[in-house]
Parts: structure tokens; C-alpha cells; sequence
């Protein structure tokens, strides 16, 4: 029987052991990030040592609401997500590309700006954040123009993924089929129980990791705890994509009244393009010094909601809420299948915990599909 | 823009109307690029920093402050007529600033209020900003403005183009900043939705709600986000609060305030 772990050969690491593979990590020259609660979220920062885990740590998620509790658990894992998991790592928020300068004789020069990042180990990914990833591989690599500075950083990265054995109120990775158990595109994988973590390598690299920890074999009750807990956060989620063909629905509903709905509540703020682990979207600026000798060219996070990301011909041909909010959806659930072969959601949830004022994308589509007619 | 014969420096004027002085120091604090700035432009006139000569012709004039007063209005329509290019830059400049509270208030009541001797005060009964008098080039938003955006102007306006500015909203520069959204995080009011970025999310990165600094932003919904402070525990006098900072009578955070209160004296508090 499939019990949603891994079929890879698994051992297990003792809790008072786990620091071994954050020192193994670093001896082999990776910079360790981890969760760590940070201005009351859970967020991705430098990891040293074992104790600057989020230990017993729960977060409580609703729509327009994130909270986090403490409880007498051991463990380090037993929350769903913050904020922000891989995106900024690989696609930062803003980055200089290049730059042009006028040389002394007047001619002009460009130079691209290129980085070199150091290896960089993640601990604490989850199923949504590798399907994010894989998009975003799919749209800076595996496209006719590969994005050499997302390249450069992709390289360097080395995952460590743990089982979703807690899903907050807002996750529905089961309803896109991207969770709650990590199933490849990961070093290394982790299910968390209370004495310590069932593990297994997911690559070359991270077997060579593996091998060097004090590790002892795993019991069949251990596993079944394991599976026992992966189950129940599969039925604990309630909310869900609707099914049928979301492109064709929705782009066959797009004067349903729901959008109107949805506008009079919309910020037009931006906060769920910029939480989604999927989105993608930039804007390009140049800065020129002062003296005009010098200009620097770069890009930096931008959204379908901002009056620039529609701007063509003097004008933004979405000027309004109602549009940008339907650009929004359309896009996620609907045309990002007919480029990239999938729906550009994981269920991760984060646009809606994160919307300010609470909307929740899975109710929105919902509406639109429930009394829709397609073809 | 930059008509200039070769050689010949651009003159620019700074002057100072009903104010703090804070956007002056946008200037003052560059510290090396202001002299890298002084060997590009003539500064004519800019009393905070010595240069004192507010009737000379100039090709472009930055204004700090609000109208209050007559002579205020005098002197705003004079510079108009001595300068080519003006830029209005800061809250009072753009929307008559904190000071523009008394738009709504009996102005008369606060200054006998206020002042030992109200008999000295001449002023206005409004802080408006300088559109509401003269032809402005170029505004920039800010209590008060940084120095990219205001170096950012001279630069462009050298190169004879405008420049690039974001009306989008403070949530955008926030989570570039990998700041923590203290409206979802910790139910804190923030106006960060509704302002436009520019200062880059300086309070929610140190974990306090945006006071609107910037202003307001395009693509506004003031009602959602009023209906969800309202949720969050906040009276209507609070709410109303939130609109009426530095910023109170641009005419969106205005007419929000206005709608606040209409409502709510329509519930018969």
C-alpha cells in the first residue's frame, strides 16, 4: 500500500541528533536557512544552531488572519507556512541586471551584473513550495529564454523538505494534488514525530548528507505514525478547488456578476500576487546617477494588481479593480494551464491568510463555477 | 526642458511655504551629492541652506508647504511667474498637510483658541495644496519625499523627460521587504493599502501600521478597508483618525473621512 512516504530507503534521526545535519550542511559549505518566528510569523532566515527552530510552535490561519501559538510539543515543524518560503531566494524581490554607462569618448557600454551565490541549504520546505518551484523552473528555465540569475541561484540550492502533518485552515494542497507529503524535487525529505524524524535522501547530493549522520533504522511504528499523521492532515483540509476545466470556465464567465462582487471588496493591494509562490511577475526600472554617466537596470517584484502591469499605448487597459482581480484569477487558475501544461495554484493558501481583507481565492472560484454554464 | 545654453548652469529654486522644513532637508541631508548637485545647477535660492534671492527667474522651482495665508498666495503666484519648470514636493505641498485639519474645524475657534493674542494672526480658514492656485510640473508625495525621488526629478527633468513614479500601494514595497504584514499578523490598523509607496514600508518593517506619509495611491477601495478596521474593533472616530493624518485632505482620504462620519451619523450614534 502507498502510504505517502517516500519509497526511497528511510532511516530515521533522533531529535537530539538533528543539529548534525545542520553542522554536516555547513561543513559542506552551504549557507543554512530554516523557519524561525520572526515579527509574529513563522519566515525563512539564517539557521545555526537546533535552537532557533520555532519549537512548539502552531500557526492559526484564516482568511485575512495569522496567528501563532505555543504549545508544549517538541517539535519544530508542527505549523503549515509562513509569509514566504522559496520565491524570494531564488527570484528576490529586486535585482540590478545591468548596467550602462556613457565612456569618456561618448560611446555607450553595457555590462550585465552578475552574481555568484553561495550554496544554499532550506530546511523546512513543504509539498506547496516544491510544485512552486517546479512552475517557476518550468517559466525562468525550461522556456526559450532561460533567466540566467535564477539559474545561477536554482544551482546552488539544496532542499530539505518535511511532511505537512499540521495544514492550517487556508491550505487545499490535497485538492490541487501538490501535498501535504512531499513526493519528489527534493535532497532530502523529513516526516517529523515527536522523538525525532523519519528521513530519506531524495538526490545524490543529499544521500552523500545522509550518509554521514548518526542515524538509526526507523520501526514499522514509527511509519505508521508517520503515515497515521499525513493521513489525518489530508482529511483535516476543507477547503478545495472546484473541478472541471478552469480555463474554459472561466474565460467563458467573464462578465459573471461575482466580479463585481469581488472588486467591491479587493484592495487592489497586491499582497496575494506577492505571498503566491507562483507568481512571477516584474517590472523592469532604470536609475540613472545624478550625472547622467551611469544608469542602473533592474527589476523588482511588481503585480497584476499595480496600474503599470497593464500600462501599453499611454494607457492601462485594466484601470479598474474588477479587472486587475479577474486578470488575477483568470491567470492562476485558468490560462497559466494553457501555458504551462498545470494550474499555477498549489493550495498552499497564502492568499488567503494574507489578504488583508480576508478573500479567499477557492470561495471566489467557487461562486463563479457553482452556477456557470461551459461548455 | 533643459534649454540651456552649453555651459550655462540650470538655476534652481527652493522655496519654503507653510511647513516643517523636513522636505528642505530631503536636500540638506545628501550630503555629497549635494555638491555634486550645486556643480550641475546654480542654487539660487534656498534660504535653509544661504542662497536668498526668492524673486529671481529660475528654470525650476521645488516648493515646500501649504497655502495659509494671503500673502502665501501672493507669493506662490509670483513664483509661478518667475520660475519654468515647479515642482511641488511633500504632503503640505501636495495636500495642504497636517495643518489642512482646520479645512475641517472652525479655523477662527482654534486660533483664539491657540494663540494669547489671536489679533496678530492673519491667515486663511484652509491649508490648500499649490494646485489649487497655480499650474504645478511635476508633484512628488512624501512627508517627506526621499532624495531618490526628488534627485530622481532633477534628473529627469535635466534629461528633459519626467520622472518614473509608482502610485501602487505601500503592500507592494512591504513584502519586497520581506516585512510581516501587522494587519494580518497582529490586526493592527495600517494604511498600507491605501497609500502610495515611496518610503519604503519604513513603519510595517519595524512593525507599526502605515500612517499614509505617502498618500494616497491609485486604484483606491477606502470602503473595504474602513469596513475591515471596523471588524477589527476600530469606532468610527478612530477609523476617521486614520484618514486624517498628514495627508487629510487629499481628496480621497477627505471624502473616506466624510463618508465615516455620514454613516455613522446615520446610525444615530
Amino acid at each position: 500500500m502507498d502510504d505517502g512516504l517516500s519509497q526511497q530507503p528511510r532511516y530515521f534521526l533522533p531529535r537530539q541528533s538533528f543539529q548534525s545535519l545542520i553542522d554536516q550542511l555547513t561543513l559542506q559549505g552551504f549557507g543554512c536557512v530554516g523557519p524561525v518566528v520572526r515579527d509574529a510569523a513563522i519566515v525563512f532566515d539564517q539557521l545555526r544552531s537546533v535552537s532557533e527552530l520555532p519549537q512548539g510552535t502552531r500557526d492559526r490561519q484564516e482568511p485575512g488572519y495569522y496567528r501563532l501559538e505555543n504549545s508544549e510539543s517538541p517539535r519544530w515543524f508542527s505549523w503549515a507556512n509562513g509569509p514566504q518560503a522559496l520565491k524570494p531566494y531564488l527570484f528576490p524581490s529586486r535585482e540590478v541586471l545591468w548596467e550602462g554607462s556613457v565612456d569618456e569618448d561618448g560611446s555607450l557600454s553595457f555590462k550585465e551584473r552578475i552574481t555568484e551565490p553561495q550554496p544554499l541549504a532550506v530546511l523546512g520546505v513543504r509539498a506547496c513550495d516544491l510544485a512552486a518551484l517546479a512552475i517557476h523552473d518550468a517559466h525562468f528555465l525550461n522556456g526559450p529564454s532561460p533567466d540566467a540569475h535564477y539559474a545561477r541561484r536554482r544551482e546552488q540550492l539544496f532542499l530539505v523538505a518535511v511532511h505537512c502533518s499540521h495544514p492550517a485552515s487556508t491550505c487545499f494542497c490535497v485538492s490541487t494534488g501538490d501535498g501535504p507529503a512531499p513526493t519528489c524535487g527534493y535532497d532530502m525529505a523529513l516526516a517529523e514525530l515527536d522523538e525525532g524524524f523519519i528521513i530519506d535522501a531524495g538526490s545524490e547530493r543529499g544521500k552523500r548528507i545522509l550518509d554521514q549522520l548518526p542515524l538509526v533504522e526507523v520501526s514499522a511504528e514509527q511509519l505508521d505514525q508517520a503515515g497515521r499523521e499525513l493521513d489525518a492532515a489530508q482529511k483535516a483540509q476543507t477547503r478545495e478547488l472546484p473541478d472541471g476545466p478552469l480555463n474554459r470556465i472561466l474565460f467563458q464567465n467573464l462578465d459573471h456578476p461575482r466580479w463585481d462582487d469581488v472588486a467591491e471588496r479587493c484592495l487592489a493591494c497586491g499582497n496575494c500576487t506577492s505571498v503566491c509562490p507562483t507568481c512571477f511577475c516584474a517590472s523592469e526600472n532604470d536609475v540613472p546617477s545624478l550625472d547622467g554617466l551611469t544608469s542602473e537596470h533592474s527589476r523588482e517584484w511588481s503585480s497584476c494588481f499595480t496600474e503599470g502591469h497593464s500600462f501599453i499605448s499611454g494607457q492601462a487597459i485594466r484601470p479598474d479593480i474588477r479587472t486587475r482581480y479577474r486578470q488575477w484569477l483568470t491567470h492562476k487558475l485558468g490560462s497559466w494551464i494553457d501555458q504551462y501544461g498545470r494550474s499555477g495554484c498549489v493550495g498552499c493558501g497564502r492568499c488567503i491568510a494574507w489578504c488583508p481583507v480576508g478573500i479567499d481565492l477557492t470561495e471566489e472560484v467557487g461562486a463563479i463555477c457553482k452556477d456557470a454554464s461551459h461548455d | 526642458m533643459d534649454t540651456s545654453p552649453p555651459g550655462i548652469k540650470p538655476r534652481l529654486a527652493v522655496h519654503k511655504f507653510a511647513s516643517c522644513d523636513g522636505c528642505q532637508l530631503t536636500f540638506l541631508n545628501m550630503g555629497e551629492t549635494l555638491l555634486q548637485l550645486a556643480d550641475m545647477v546654480e542654487l539660487v535660492h534656498f534660504a535653509e541652506a544661504g542662497p536668498v534671492a526668492p524673486d529671481a527667474d529660475v528654470d525650476i522651482a521645488f516648493i515646500e508647504g501649504s497655502v495659509t495665508t494671503e500673502h502665501d498666495l501672493e507669493r506662490i503666484r509670483q513664483i509661478r511667474s518667475h520660475s519654468g519648470f515647479i515642482v511641488a514636493f511633500g504632503a503640505c505641498a501636495t495636500a495642504g498637510g497636517i495643518q489642512a485639519l482646520r479645512n475641517f474645524a472652525d479655523a477662527a475657534e482654534w486660533v483664539s483658541a491657540v494663540y494669547a493674542s489671536p489679533e496678530y494672526i492673519d491667515s486663511l480658514a484652509t491649508s490648500t495644496p499649490m494646485s489649487d492656485h497655480i499650474t504645478v510640473d511635476l508633484e512628488i508625495w512624501g512627508c517627506p519625499p526621499n532624495r531618490d525621488q526628488v534627485l530622481g526629478a532633477i534628473r529627469a527633468w535635466l534629461y528633459g523627460t519626467l520622472p518614473a513614479q509608482s502610485q501602487d500601494k505601500v503592500c507592494m514595497e512591504c513584502k519586497r521587504q520581506q516585512a510581516v504584514c501587522v494587519l494580518v499578523a497582529r490586526g493592527m490598523p495600517c494604511m498600507g493599502p491605501v497609500t502610495q509607496t515611496g518610503c519604503g514600508a519604513l513603519c510595517p518593517s519595524f512593525g507599526r501600521g502605515c500612517y499614509s506619509c505617502y498618500g494616497p495611491a491609485e486604484a483606491l477601495n477606502t470602503d473595504s478597508l474602513c469596513g475591515w478596521f471596523e471588524g477589527l474593533g476600530l469606532l468610527p472616530a478612530d477609523i476617521t483618525r486614520q484618514f486624517r493624518h498628514v495627508s487629510n485632505s487629499a481628496p480621497q482620504f477627505r471624502d473616506a473621512a466624510a463618508n465615516i462620519i455620514a454613516t455613522d451619523a446615520g446610525h444615530g450614534h
